[in-house]
């Protein structure tokens, strides 16, 4: 970018095609304070709580938007679910700005576990790759708000046989190189940091610390751009969605589903609520910090005593 | 060879600030066809900025706002100024001129402006327009210092960004620039070089103001109050309307404030407490906004040469700030001398010197005679005498005599008066002592004025609440002001000149405690940057370290 005059427009320009990421998301009822509704025996009322985007996929949908602003291409929402998971995935084009989504839905695939929905998923993916173009990421979220599952990425990743990044907190690219370098926390511990390479095409699995940098003004002029350009994309959301159904994706009606799902819930019992928070003061008994607590207990080992 | 800045991102000009002087040369640029990158450091544009409230368009000016902005005053601004008066005040005896003579000389049309609507506005506009042509307007980026190769000016470098290398900075980063004190061109010491306005928008229903000034929908009013009722701080006050808000504000100069240890928000409590006003406000008073600025004075400091290398300073951030006597002109010069600056750039541009953009900005300031309204011929030769203590005296001892009171109490010298103010030529070398300010208006209004004989119910709100209603992003653990010397003799001046602090208020930006150690006391200056508004105000009173806070970080205006 040094020496002479360039061409107006040359520093923003995404170049077209470079990196195809795919990013998984869920619908999930929605927790917040006041949108969730319970009935009398404590269970949750799915028709009367609305239907949200998984939080933890907004850490994916950050990390593929990172990936076309920085690399340009394209990006592809990709849900299972009902119809009404339509919504979700409208949302993720307006979040993560995304080109198109494909919605994964069929009355067979109800009642799936994460088993279910990974092949599900990895039937959509490798039916993606042979029609429409070969992908260079997937992009999953850290795990479920309403399952606490975080197995469904992972499993689909092992059906299609890629390498896999999990709790990546930071991500680099080199498109030339097909390479991807990741700062990834070492047993989810935020105090421990390791940098991993793998080869495209690969799964990442984002972790809720990640954050999306962009230290170049020509990335961050692509962001905006790219914002003006998806809210009218999203706004005409059906033009851009596509649904596969179980046809579609060539899948036997006994390996999805309910039917094709290994684990079943017995029952669902409510969280207690966690104790209230105690105070501790650390004393280091060499010191002489410990004769006044000492003191303290004094009266109550006297009781017990007696 | 390859150096370490040849990785750096390029564009043909990088402006720093989308206030009016920034957008200004940022339009022009796109006009010319070149890549310019806008980085501003509020969350929006005008999120930073702070003005009285008027924008002039003067016939003579080189650039008018609305030549450069297609539908400026409709989108962007209130009401126009159609009614122009100062009153002269002595205790409850006010005597009031129209100035709409002085008001019009030179002024093509003249509109109240609040600043985050306007200058949000010119932002979508220099976005459009700059995209065009290869860059577009960043928000929330704070740019804190200049990129230097081989010693020589070549970019900027940026808190939230990697540095950025261009052909043209220009710097339109207000009143505090960071960059013009980083090259040398401009500094924070004479508190004399310097006014400090005060401000409050106030709620008012449009029809209340049409009713109460007696202006039709269409038209504004603008007023402004001398005399004694800030004491013998140097300075005045001013009323404009907007659409559904009154801007009211006091200015004074810096160095009179911090002589008599004044407190801003007293001195703006004391006008919006004048009966003068009550019957504008009618009990009722709502206080949407308080506000500070500083304001350089022109005639001292605004830079001749506002150039290094690459970097060329517009606007405020090159002083280039006008006080006509009561009326004070900034916005319509930052206009000029943004687009006057990219006119340079464009008809310099593949010079081989980097400083034949910055020659060519200064010769056309001059050649338009911006400059000379900035720093007017006639002040320079009269300053060194009428500013004199001797001669101040001398005319305040006269004026103050039963002769001063025959000169100024009589019937033609009440025309004379009203003719003088008139007097763009008269006011332009008014000086800059008590005697314009204080001593005159108070004789004016003793000698012609009309008694008020009602009181005001108003009761504006503590400095406390002021704070308390602000919006502020507050860059925990990250202050962007450092106290460097905390005894009073060196920063005590802070305590009451920063419009967010007072003696005995503990809520504010600076405070003074008295510590008793091995029997001797002292008393020492703390700062707490919490509630800073940005003014830059403790930058020249007190010694600090002053940077702004990092893009989108600290105080968010909402009038402004």
């Amino acid at each position: 970018m040094i020496g002479g005059h360039r061409h107006a427009n040359s520093n923003h320009t995404v170049a077209e095609g470079t990196m195809r990421s795919i990013v998984l998301t869920k619908g999930v009822p929605d927790f917040s304070e006041g949108a969730v509704s319970f009935d009398e025996d404590g269970h949750l009322e799915r028709g009367k709580t609305p239907t949200v985007m998984n939080p933890n996929d907004e850490f994916a949908l950050q990390a593929a938007l990172q990936t076309k602003v920085r690399h340009g291409g394209h990006v592809t929402g990709m849900s299972m679910g009902p119809p009404g998971y339509a919504e979700v995935l409208q949302g993720a084009m307006e979040t993560v700005y995304a080109d198109d989504t494909y919605l994964l839905s069929d009355r067979e695939l109800a009642a799936s576990d994460t088993w279910a929905t990974a092949i599900t998923l990895s039937a959509g993916l490798e039916k993606y790759q042979e029609e429409i173009a070969d992908v260079d990421l997937v992009f999953a979220g850290f795990k479920t708000a309403d399952g606490e599952t975080g197995q469904t990425g992972p499993q689909t990743c092992w059906a299609m046989d890629w390498p896999i990044v999990t709790h990546v907190i930071a991500l680099d690219i080199d498109p030339d190189e097909r390479m991807l370098r990741a700062k990834r926390l070492v047993e989810g511990d935020i105090d421990e940091v390791e940098t991993v390479e793998a080869p495209l095409p690969c799964f990442v699995v984002t972790d809720p610390e990640f954050e999306p940098t962009y230290r170049k003004a020509s990335h961050r002029l692509t962001h905006k751009e790219l914002r003006a350009e998806t809210q009218q994309r999203a706004a005409n959301h059906d033009d851009y969605l596509t649904m596969w159904d179980h046809t579609d994706l060539n899948l036997d009606p006994d390996y999805i589903g309910l039917d094709g799902s290994p684990t079943i819930v017995s029952s669902v019992d409510p969280i207690p609520k966690a104790p209230s928070e105690r105070e501790a003061t650390m004393i280091d008994p060499a010191e002489d910090e410990i004769a006044p607590v000492l003191e303290e207990l004094q009266p109550h080992a006297a009781e017990a005593g007696d | 060879m390859t150096t370490e800045t040849d990785v750096y991102e390029h564009y043909e000009a990088v402006v720093v600030g989308c206030g009016p002087g920034g957008a200004a040369a940022a339009s022009r640029l796109a006009d010319h066809g070149i890549e310019t990158l806008v980085l501003e450091r509020g969350t929006e544009a005008g999120a930073k900025n702070v003005s009285g409230g008027l924008i002039y368009a003067e016939e003579s000016a080189p650039y008018k706002i609305d030549d450069l902005f297609d539908g400026f005053r409709e989108r962007a601004s209130e009401r126009p100024v159609t009614d122009y008066y100062i009153h002269n005040i002595a205790g409850n005896a006010v005597k009031t001129y129209d100035l709409t003579d002085l008001h019009e000389h030179d002024t093509d049309w003249c509109d109240a402006v609040l600043r985050r609507e306007m200058d949000s506005w010119l932002e979508q506009r220099v976005h459009e327009k700059t995209s065009e042509t290869g860059g577009g307007v960043l928000t929330n980026v704070h740019v804190d210092g200049l990129l230097r190769e081989n010693g020589e000016i070549v970019g900027v470098t940026c808190d939230e960004l990697d540095p950025i290398k261009a052909d043209l900075i220009v710097a339109a980063d207000g009143v505090n620039s960071e960059l013009a004190r980083e090259a040398g061109l401009m500094d924070w010491e004479e508190p004399d070089e310097w006014f400090q306005g005060v401000k409050a928008v106030v709620d008012m229903d449009p029809d209340a103001i049409d009713d109460r000034f007696d202006i039709a929908p269409d038209e504004g009013a603008a007023h402004l109050f001398s005399g004694d009722l800030f004491s013998d701080v140097r300075g005045g006050g001013f009323l404009y309307t907007n659409e559904d808000s009154l801007s009211i504000g006091t200015v004074f100069h810096l160095d009179s404030l911090v002589e008599q240890e004044a407190e801003p928000h007293e001195l703006l409590d004391a006008l919006l407490t004048h009966p003068v006003l009550a019957g504008w406000f009618q009990n009722e008073y709502h206080e949407r906004e308080y506000a500070a600025k500083l304001v350089p004075d022109s005639k001292k400091v605004a830079h001749r040469r506002p150039y290094r290398d690459r970097l060329v300073l517009v606007g405020d951030a090159a002083g280039q700030m006008q006080a006509q006597g009561p009326i004070i002109k900034g916005m319509n010069h930052a206009v000029s001398a943004g687009a006057l600056a990219a006119d340079a750039f464009a008809v310099t541009r593949g010079n081989r010197d980097p400083e034949a953009a910055g020659r060519r900005y200064t010769k056309l300031l001059n050649d338009s005679g911006t400059m000379d309204k900035l720093r007017p011929q006639r002040y320079e030769l009269s300053r060194s005498v009428s500013e004199h203590d001797a001669v101040t005296n001398a005319v305040e001892r006269v004026l103050d005599s039963p002769i001063g009171s025959l000169a100024v109490g009589n019937p033609i010298a009440d025309r004379l008066l009203e003719r003088a103010y008139n007097s763009p030529f008269l006011v332009s070398m008014l000086p800059d002592t008590k005697t314009g300010y204080v001593t005159l208006p108070t004789l004016i209004a003793e000698e012609h004025g009309k008694t008020i004989y009602w009181d005001s119910d108003v009761e504006p709100p503590s400095l406390e609440e002021r704070i308390g209603d602000l919006t502020y992003d507050t860059d925990v653990g990250n202050p962007h002001i450092e106290l460097l010397e905390e005894s009073y003799e060196e920063s005590g001046a802070a305590v009451t000149a920063c419009p967010v602090s007072a003696e005995d208020f503990g809520g504010g930006c600076y405070r003074s405690e008295t510590v008793k150690t091995n029997g001797t006391a002292e008393t020492l200056v703390s700062l707490d940057t919490q509630p800073c508004v940005e003014c830059g105000t403790c930058a020249i009173v007190a010694d600090t370290e002053w940077e702004h806070p990092r893009g989108g970080k600290g105080i968010e205006f909402r009038e402004g």
